[in-house]
């Protein structure tokens, strides 16, 4: 009888939650400042029926998340853009965009583009782009006035006081600082191989002169505002933070040109909350919500005139950072195709097991 | 029969969620990995079976080396860790009053409370050019121009110490606690000075908790991750970072599961001996403290 009772009771329950939860949930999987509150509240207040739930993350771990549940667990992702094309093909995890849904009217053309010929399968477009922006250089003007290519990180006139992210950017930036070509060399893997033990050995050599390398935007901040180092390899958006915190530290394009990402939005495959997904992105792509988005990632929105959306301190960064002529020079990452990782990932192991130099 | 039926039904439900806990967050996770790391993979989507992952493991010294590595940085932690947490625990166990007894593992408790990351950080902050440490010594005057203490190997065995010591301390503690002073004592009355009672009475006595914490302690080391990572230099590579990369940098899960497979290999082998060598079973320690 008691148990009866209680089933009845849990039944009951059960129904009740499931009448209440009709409020949909949108289950973002994106960059750590891709989705501030401010923002997502501002969402949440004009569809009332739709939860926001963020997981920050990377590209490397997005689509690890993806390939983990066949691309379950998420409704909208935002890996860059070299990271759609490889990964749906090994791993199936994302599905096609319905364009028609989304208002792509406001978007860049040459990122719309881009992106679209990037993450074109079989016909079927599976990205947009979002915000783009580059991996350069940063430097303390004061300290370190000459550094102008990736290879000067190497210099010993700044020995010990160097830093970079070991990972696949620097070595796509020195093999453009040794006069090679890596996205061609992408449709000869053996050609790439040898490219790629070139720059092993260039930057095993160089290791001496790096203090530590970076993992975060946190450490690097840490040494690059203390002074313990004068120069780094970085991503744009920490030296534009750190440049409102000291004038003298300046993003510099590479001789060779910036290399350029763009963070796109993707649907995985298992995705449950397809017309909430579509009302977000139409929703950040406005433009007041561009500006506030982009004050949180200090990345530059792929949408028409998005550098004048930028917030005055960021925008002052930018424009001590870039002229017209370096944004001409960027270097857009090209498609990763299989394989590509795991040799990278090999050389990377490499210099750092590389004790040669000490 | 109803009662010993309704025994046995409690029994079963009492043993319910340890079995789901051991079957399904144990057993067949690693049942998974065991089937991925045997898996070659020939082209997208296109696998065959076979001992590839494993083999490169050996053809690589890159590989092998960093596992090397680790364990033996393990085994010099392990070693460290005993090394000050015998006198600490012996303090606890054997000379502190009551009162204070408590105070003092209350005191070796707490840096438990706060997570492996913040503690990463603090280390950080009193070690680097321009942290806590560098800027005391030079404000004192004893070095001319800052020191970078991090980023190195002893950083790495510092942090690792500092993280595991705790783990070596409680089961020594719960061992010599046991042991009754008139042992000592006696050891005393017959001569013995204080080397030889150390050696004699109560190492001897204190083996099983030393085992235990020994064995605790280096599988701790041996797969930690986030004090190497952020302590570490530019050269130090540790062998669940070789994981972590297989898995997430180069997508490549079929050897990182191998490498898991591996390290289990290695920790499992590196305890049985030292059980072996030190003529201790895992019941007559782990099991017992």
């Amino acid at each position: 009888m008691i148990i009866k009772i209680a089933m009845a009771g849990l039944l009951a329950a059960t129904v009740m939650t499931t009448t209440a939860a009709q409020a949909e949930t949108l289950r973002l999987l994106t960059w750590g400042s891709y989705a501030p509150d401010g923002l997502v509240k501002k969402f949440e207040a004009k569809y009332p029926d739709i939860n926001v739930e963020v997981t920050f993350s990377n590209n490397e771990e997005m689509v690890a998340k993806l390939r983990a549940t066949g691309g379950a667990g998420f409704d909208l992702a935002q890996p860059s853009h070299d990271r759609i094309f490889a990964a749906q093909q090994e791993y199936n995890i994302y599905k096609p965009l319905d364009l028609s849904k989304i208002d792509t009217s406001n978007m860049s053309k040459v990122h719309l583009d881009g992106v679209k010929g990037n993450t074109t399968i079989d016909g079927k477009v599976y990205a947009v782009p979002h915000q783009w922006g580059t991996s350069g250089l940063m430097a303390d003007k004061a300290k370190a006035p000459d550094l102008k290519g990736w290879g000067d990180l190497c210099d010993p006139e700044y020995k010990g006081k160097t830093s970079m992210r070991l990972k696949r950017t620097i070595l796509l930036g020195t093999a453009f600082d040794m006069g090679e070509d890596p996205f061609a060399a992408y449709a000869d893997l053996a050609k790439y191989q040898q490219i790629l033990d070139k720059v092993a050995s260039k930057l095993i050599s160089c290791k001496d002169n790096i203090k530590a390398y970076w993992k975060g935007g946190d450490d690097l901040s840490a040494m690059m505002l203390s002074g313990e180092i004068v120069a780094s390899e970085t991503w744009d958006s920490t030296a534009y933070k750190l440049y409102g915190q000291n004038k003298d530290i300046v993003f510099v394009p590479p001789k060779t040109g910036a290399l350029a990402w763009i963070d796109t939005f993707a649907f995985p495959r298992k995705g449950k909350a397809d017309d909430a997904a579509y009302k977000w992105i139409n929703f950040v792509l406005e433009p007041e919500n561009v500006q506030l988005m982009s004050a949180s990632t200090g990345a530059i929105a792929a949408v028409n005139g998005g550098k004048d959306l930028l917030p005055a301190d960021k925008k002052a960064a930018v424009n001590a950072a870039f002229t017209d002529a370096d944004i001409d020079n960027l270097k857009f990452f090209a498609n990763i195709p299989p394989g590509v990782e795991d040799m990278e990932g090999k050389t990377l192991e490499k210099i750092k097991a590389a004790t040669g130099s000490e | 029969m109803r009662a010993t039926d309704i025994k046995r039904l409690s029994l079963y439900l009492l043993f319910a969620p340890f079995a789901l806990w051991i079957l399904l967050l144990i057993l067949l996770p690693h049942a998974g990995m065991m089937y991925i790391s045997l898996r070659e993979k020939v082209a997208p989507r296109v696998y065959e079976f076979g001992f590839e992952n494993y083999i490169n493991f050996f053809n690589e010294p890159i590989y092998w080396n960093t596992l090397i590595r680790t364990g033996s940085m393990s085994l010099l932690v392990t070693f460290l860790a005993l090394l000050l947490g015998f006198p600490i625990a012996y303090y606890i166990a054997k000379i502190a009053g009551n009162r204070s007894r408590g105070a003092l593992f209350l005191m070796c408790l707490i840096p438990l409370w706060v997570s492996d990351l913040i503690r990463a950080f603090g280390w950080i902050l009193l070690l680097r050019e321009t942290g806590v440490i560098s800027s005391s010594l030079q404000w004192v005057g004893l070095i001319g121009t800052p020191i970078e203490f991090l980023y190195n190997d002893a950083a790495v065995i510092m942090g690792l110490v500092y993280t595991v010591i705790l783990f070596m301390i409680v089961p020594l503690v719960s061992t010599l606690d046991g042991m009754d002073k008139s042992l000592i004592e006696a050891g005393y009355n017959l001569g013995g000075n204080g080397p030889t009672v150390l050696r004699r009475i109560i190492i001897p006595y204190a083996m099983p908790g030393i085992v235990a914490g020994c064995i605790v302690v280096f599988m701790l080391t041996a797969g930690s991750y986030l004090t190497p990572i952020l302590l570490g230099g530019k050269n130090s590579s540790w062998f669940t970072e070789q994981i972590y990369d297989q898995f997430i940098t180069r997508y490549n899960w079929e050897s990182g599961a191998a490498f898991g497979f591996l390290l289990l290999a290695f920790t499992s082998i590196a305890v049985w001996l030292g059980l072996k060598l030190s003529g201790q079973t895992l019941n007559s320690t782990v099991a017992d403290t």
